[in-house]
C-alpha cells in the first residue's frame, strides 16, 4: 500500500530509534503527551514504547472520541431507540460502550432496538431516504476530522427536503482538550506531571491545519509537533521534540506535511461553521465539564437536531468512585496506579472511559503492553 | 483517533464522489471535501469522505528526513 | 428420514405392455424455481418427505439415505473414534468462495481432522426459516453435496425442522462428524511444549474480509475470496510426515490470535511470533487497514495451526508445501516458557507486542 508501508520500514525505525537514544540527555526525563488516539493505537501496535530509552516516556492522552463520551449522552441513543423507537445509525465504535442500567447500544440492539452500524454519514441518509416512515437518528461523534461529514449530511437532508433525519450530535474539539490539560491544577501549579511537549493529532490537523496549536506552543511553552499516522511518522515527531526540548524551542513544526498545512481544508472548516456552533460548556467523561469544547447544531438547521427533536436532556453518570480515568487521561497516574484495572476493569468489563475502547490508555496497555508491567516513573 | 488513510483516486463519478483503490480493495466515496482531484491524485480518506490531498513531493520529502536523521548514526543499539 | 408415501393403487400394464401409471399417482414436483419454505415442509407429513427426498437425498445420493431410515448403520475400522459438531449460522449466506452448506462440510472434516483423524462419517441437521426461497436452498444443499463428495465423507443422515419467518435467519445448519484416529498419533491442545515450532498453512484473514465485503453499508470491491476447504487430506499428508504433530487447530471465530491464545492457555505456556512471517495477502491487508480491523483476528476456513518439536519444523513444512492446501505454509514463531501464557510478537516495525484475546466481536472501528 502506497503512502503506508514505507512509512512502516523496520530498518528506518531502528536507525531513527538509534538517533533517539543518542540525542536524549540522560540527565532529564522527556514527558510526551500523544493526544490522539490513534497514535496510542500505534504505538501499542508497533511496540514503538520499546524501542525508546527509558528517559522518554509516553503519555497517553484523551484523544479517543468514545473514551470521553459521557455514558448520559449513550444512554440518550438508547432511549431513541427503545423508548422512541427511531433507527439508530452509530459507527460501530460505540456499540459496545457500557451505559447505564447494564446496557449498551449492543444490548439495547438485542432487546430489539433498532441500531445500525453504519461506516459513513451518507449510508445514515440512505437509510433515512429507505424508511421514510421511520424516524432516523444518526448518532455523531468524533473530532473535528469526523464532522465534516455530518455537515454534508445535514445540507444534503436539507436539500432533500427529509422530515425523518436528525442528528444527535456529539461532537468535540481538540485544541479545547489540551486546553484543560495543561490548564489541570496538577498541571499548571503544582507542576507534578511535567508534560513536555505533544505530538499533534494528524488527522484533526488535515481539517484544522497547523495554526491552531501555535496557541499553545506560545501560551504554555511547550513544543508541539503534528505527526502521521503511522509508526515511522510517530518515531520521527518524538525525535523532533526531544531536539526542541533539547535546544529550548517551543514551536509548532509539522511532521505530517504531505497531508497537513497551515491552514488545513478551508472547504471543510467553512461547512462545519455554517452548520454548528460552540457550546458553552460540555462534560467530558474523565475530565468532567470543558469549556467550549464541543459542537452543537445551529438555529437554522433546528429540524435535523435530534436534540430538540426529541427534546433530550442529558443525565450526569458518575463512573465508579475508584476509577482513576481523569489522572490517567491528564498524565498524572499509570494504568497500574488504578486499583480497578485488571481485576475488575477489563476491556470486556470496562468500568471507566481508558478502557472502553482499544485506544484507552488502560486498553492499550491491557492488551498490549501488560506484560512489560512498567513502573510509574517519579517527575 | 481518527482512522483515515491515504487511497489512489481511479474514478470520478457525478455528484461530487469516486472510486478509490488501497492495495487492490476499492470503494466508492465522497469527493465533496477535495472539489480539484483527479485520477491517479491520492487523497486522505475518513469515514467514507476524502478530507484531503495528499501531496507526492512532501512525501518523498519526509521520507528523506528520516533517512537523514539516521544517517549520522554513531551508536549501535 | 421418511420414505416417501407409496401411491395406493399398484400400476397395472397396458395393453402396449407399458406399466400404466396408477390415477393419482402423480404427485407435483417441488417448485424450486419459485417456491418458498413454508411450515409444512418441517411438519413430518408428505411435503416434509418430499422436500427431503426431491431436494437432500437426490444431492447427498449415498446408500443410507437411500434406505430412508431415521439412522445410519455401518461399521468402523479399529481405532480411536473422534466426534466433533458445528452449529453453523454464517450470514451472508452466499459469499465470494462459498455458502453455509459447503461451510458446514468443510467446518466439520477439519474439526475431525485436526485430532489427526480420517473423517468417516457426516450428519446434517437443518432449520429453515418459513419464507426462504428454495432456489436458494437448493443452491446451497448441493454446494454441501459437491463439497461432501469432493471430501469422500458422505452425509449419511439428517433433520430438518422449519421455524416460523422471523425466528430463524434463512438457514441454520448443524454439521457432525465422526473419524478414526490412526495409531501413534496424539494431536491436543495442551501438549505444545517451550521450544516447539509454530506453523500455519497459508494466508490468513481471507474468509472473514470476504465476508465483510458484503455486509450492509460495508461494501467494498474486491477479488477477495473465503478460503474455505476441507483440510483432512493435508492433514493426512502431514501425519504421515510427522506422526508426533503436537498441537492442530483451525483458526476460525476470532482468528490465528484467539487460536493460539486458547492452546498457550490449554498448555501453560507462552509464544513469540514473528510478524514479517506471518503470511497475508495484500488485499487483505488493505481491506483490514480499511476497517480497522487486525488480520491476526480475522476468522479463517481453510487455514491450520500446527505446533511441532523444532527437529520436525522443517520436514512438516515441506510435506505442508508439498500439498495444494498449504503451499503458502511458514513458520511464523515459536514456543516459549512463559507462566502468563502471553502470545507475543516482534512487530515488523522491532517493537514488540502481545497478541491478546479477542475483547467480545471485531468491529470497524473509525477511531
Amino acid at each position: 500500500m502506497k503512502y503506508i508501508d514505507e512509512f512502516r520500514d523496520g530498518e528506518v525505525a531502528a536507525r531513527i530509534a538509534a538517533r533517539i537514544r543518542a540525542e536524549a540527555q540522560p540527565s532529564r526525563s522527556y514527558n510526551l503527551m500523544e493526544f490522539c488516539g490513534g497514535h496510542t493505537h500505534a504505538i501499542a501496535r508497533y511496540g514503538i514504547a520499546g524501542l525508546l530509552p527509558d528517559n522518554v516516556r509516553m503519555i497517553h492522552g484523551p484523544g479517543c472520541p468514545v473514551c470521553v463520551l459521557p455514558i448520559g449522552r449513550i444512554d440518550n441513543a438508547i432511549a431513541l431507540a427503545l423508548e422512541h423507537r427511531a433507527i439508530v445509525c452509530t459507527y460501530a465504535d460505540t456499540m459496545r460502550v457500557p451505559a447505564s442500567g447494564g446496557l449498551s447500544l449492543m444490548k439495547a440492539k438485542a432487546r430489539g432496538g433498532d441500531i445500525r452500524m453504519i461506516y459513513s454519514a451518507a449510508d445514515a441518509l440512505a437509510i433515512a431516504q429507505a424508511n421514510p416512515g421511520r424516524d432516523v437518528v444518526f448518532f455523531a461523534i468524533g473530532f473535528e476530522t469526523t464532522t465534516p461529514p455530518t455537515a454534508i449530511v445535514i445540507r444534503r437532508a436539507q436539500a432533500l427536503g427529509l422530515t425523518n433525519f436528525s442528528v444527535f450530535c456529539n461532537h468535540v474539539l481538540t485544541p479545547a482538550a489540551i486546553t484543560h490539560i495543561l490548564e489541570s491544577p496538577e498541571v499548571r501549579d503544582l507542576g507534578v506531571v511535567p508534560l513536555d511537549g505533544f505530538i499533534g493529532p494528524a488527522h484533526v490537523s488535515t481539517v484544522i491545519g497547523s495554526q491552531p496549536y501555535e496557541y499553545f506552543a506560545e501560551e504554555y511553552q511547550r513544543p508541539v509537533v503534528i505527526a502521521g499516522f503511522e509508526p515511522l511518522d510517530v518515531m520521527q515527531a518524538i525525535l523532533m521534540l526531544v531536539r526542541q526540548l533539547n535546544t529550548g524551542r517551543a514551536e509548532v513544526e509539522n511532521e505530517f506535511t504531505r497531508a497537513v498545512t497551515r491552514d488545513g481544508n478551508p472547504k471543510a472548516k467553512a461547512l462545519v461553521a455554517e452548520v454548528f456552533e460552540l457550546r458553552r460548556s460540555f462534560e467530558w467523561r474523565g475530565l468532567g465539564e470543558v469549556p467550549y469544547s464541543a459542537l452543537r447544531i445551529r438555529e437554522g438547521w433546528a429540524a435535523f437536531d435530534a436534540e430538540r427533536r426529541y427534546d433530550i436532556t442529558t443525565r450526569t453518570v458518575a463512573d465508579n468512585k475508584a476509577c482513576e480515568c481523569g489522572a490517567i487521561l491528564r498524565g498524572v497516574k499509570h494504568p497500574v496506579d488504578c486499583k480497578l484495572f485488571g481485576t475488575v476493569c477489563t476491556p470486556e468489563n470496562p468500568m471507566g472511559s481508558c478502557m472502553v475502547s482499544s485506544e484507552g490508555a488502560c486498553a492499550a496497555h491491557y492488551s498490549y503492553g501488560r506484560f512489560k508491567d512498567i513502573a510509574v516513573r517519579a517527575a | 483517533m481518527c482512522l483515515a488513510l491515504p487511497a489512489r483516486i481511479v474514478e470520478l463519478l457525478p455528484a461530487s464522489e469516486g472510486i478509490i483503490d488501497i492495495g487492490g480493495v476499492r470503494k466508492r466515496i465522497s469527493l465533496e471535501l477535495v472539489p480539484d482531484v483527479q485520477p491517479g491524485d491520492y487523497v486522505i480518506v475518513h469515514v467514507g469522505y476524502a478530507l484531503q490531498k495528499l501531496d507526492p513531493e512532501e512525501a518523498e520529502r519526509t521520507l528523506q528526513l528520516f533517512a537523514e536523521a539516521s544517517m549520522d548514526t554513531a551508536e549501535t543499539p | 428420514m421418511n420414505r416417501m408415501i407409496e401411491p395406493l393403487d399398484p400400476p397395472t400394464a397396458t395393453a402396449a405392455g407399458k406399466p400404466a401409471k396408477a390415477r393419482g399417482t402423480y404427485v407435483r414436483p417441488v417448485d424450486f424455481k419459485h417456491g418458498r419454505v413454508d411450515m409444512t415442509h418441517g411438519s413430518g407429513g408428505r411435503a416434509m418427505a418430499q422436500l427431503i427426498e426431491e431436494l437432500f437425498a437426490r444431492a447427498f445420493a449415498n446408500e443410507w439415505l437411500a434406505q430412508g431410515n431415521d439412522n445410519a448403520a455401518f461399521d468402523v475400522p479399529a481405532g480411536r473414534l473422534v466426534m466433533a459438531t458445528d452449529s453453523h449460522v454464517v450470514s451472508p449466506l452466499e459469499f465470494p468462495g462459498g455458502d453455509i452448506g459447503c461451510l458446514a462440510v468443510h467446518g466439520t472434516i477439519n474439526d475431525v481432522a485436526m485430532a489427526g483423524a480420517q473423517p468417516l462419517y457426516l450428519s446434517a441437521g437443518f432449520i429453515l426459516e418459513e419464507g426462504y426461497e428454495l432456489a436458494a436452498l437448493k443452491r446451497i444443499v448441493e454446494s454441501m453435496a459437491a463439497a461432501a463428495r469432493d471430501a469422500g465423507v458422505p452425509i449419511v443422515t439428517g433433520d430438518t425442522k422449519v421455524v416460523e419467518q422471523g425466528k430463524g435467519d434463512g438457514v441454520f445448519i448443524t454439521t457432525t462428524g465422526i473419524g478414526i484416529v490412526p495409531p501413534g498419533v496424539n494431536i491436543s491442545g495442551d501438549r505444545a511444549r517451550p521450544g516447539d515450532a509454530i506453523l500455519v498453512s497459508g494466508t490468513l484473514g481471507d474468509h472473514g474480509v470476504a465476508i465483510m465485503s458484503l455486509r450492509e453499508n460495508l461494501t467494498f470491491e474486491t477479488t477477495i475470496r473465503s478460503d474455505t476447504a476441507a483440510l483432512h487430506g493435508l492433514v493426512a499428508a502431514m501425519v504421515a510426515a510427522v506422526p508426533d504433530i503436537h498441537c492442530l487447530r483451525d483458526p476460525t471465530r476470532g482468528g490465528l490470535a484467539t487460536t493460539l491464545n486458547e492452546i498457550a492457555r490449554q498448555s501453560q505456556v507462552g509464544m513469540l511470533l514473528r510478524e514479517a512471517a506471518i503470511p497475508v495477502r495484500s488485499e487483505v491487508a488493505a481491506a483490514c487497514e480499511f476497517l480497522g480491523l487486525d488480520p491476526l483476528y480475522v476468522a479463517n476456513e481453510g487455514k491450520l495451526v500446527a505446533i511441532c518439536a523444532p527437529q520436525d519444523a522443517e520436514r512438516l513444512l515441506a510435506a505442508m508445501r508439498a500439498h495444494p492446501l498449504g503451499a503458502e505454509a511458514a513458520i511464523i514463531g515459536s514456543v516459549q516458557d512463559d507462566a502468563h501464557a502471553f502470545v507475543q510478537m516482534d512487530t515488523s516495525f522491532g517493537g514488540r507486542r502481545v497478541v491478546d484475546w479477542l475483547t467480545g466481536e471485531q468491529l470497524p472501528r473509525i477511531c
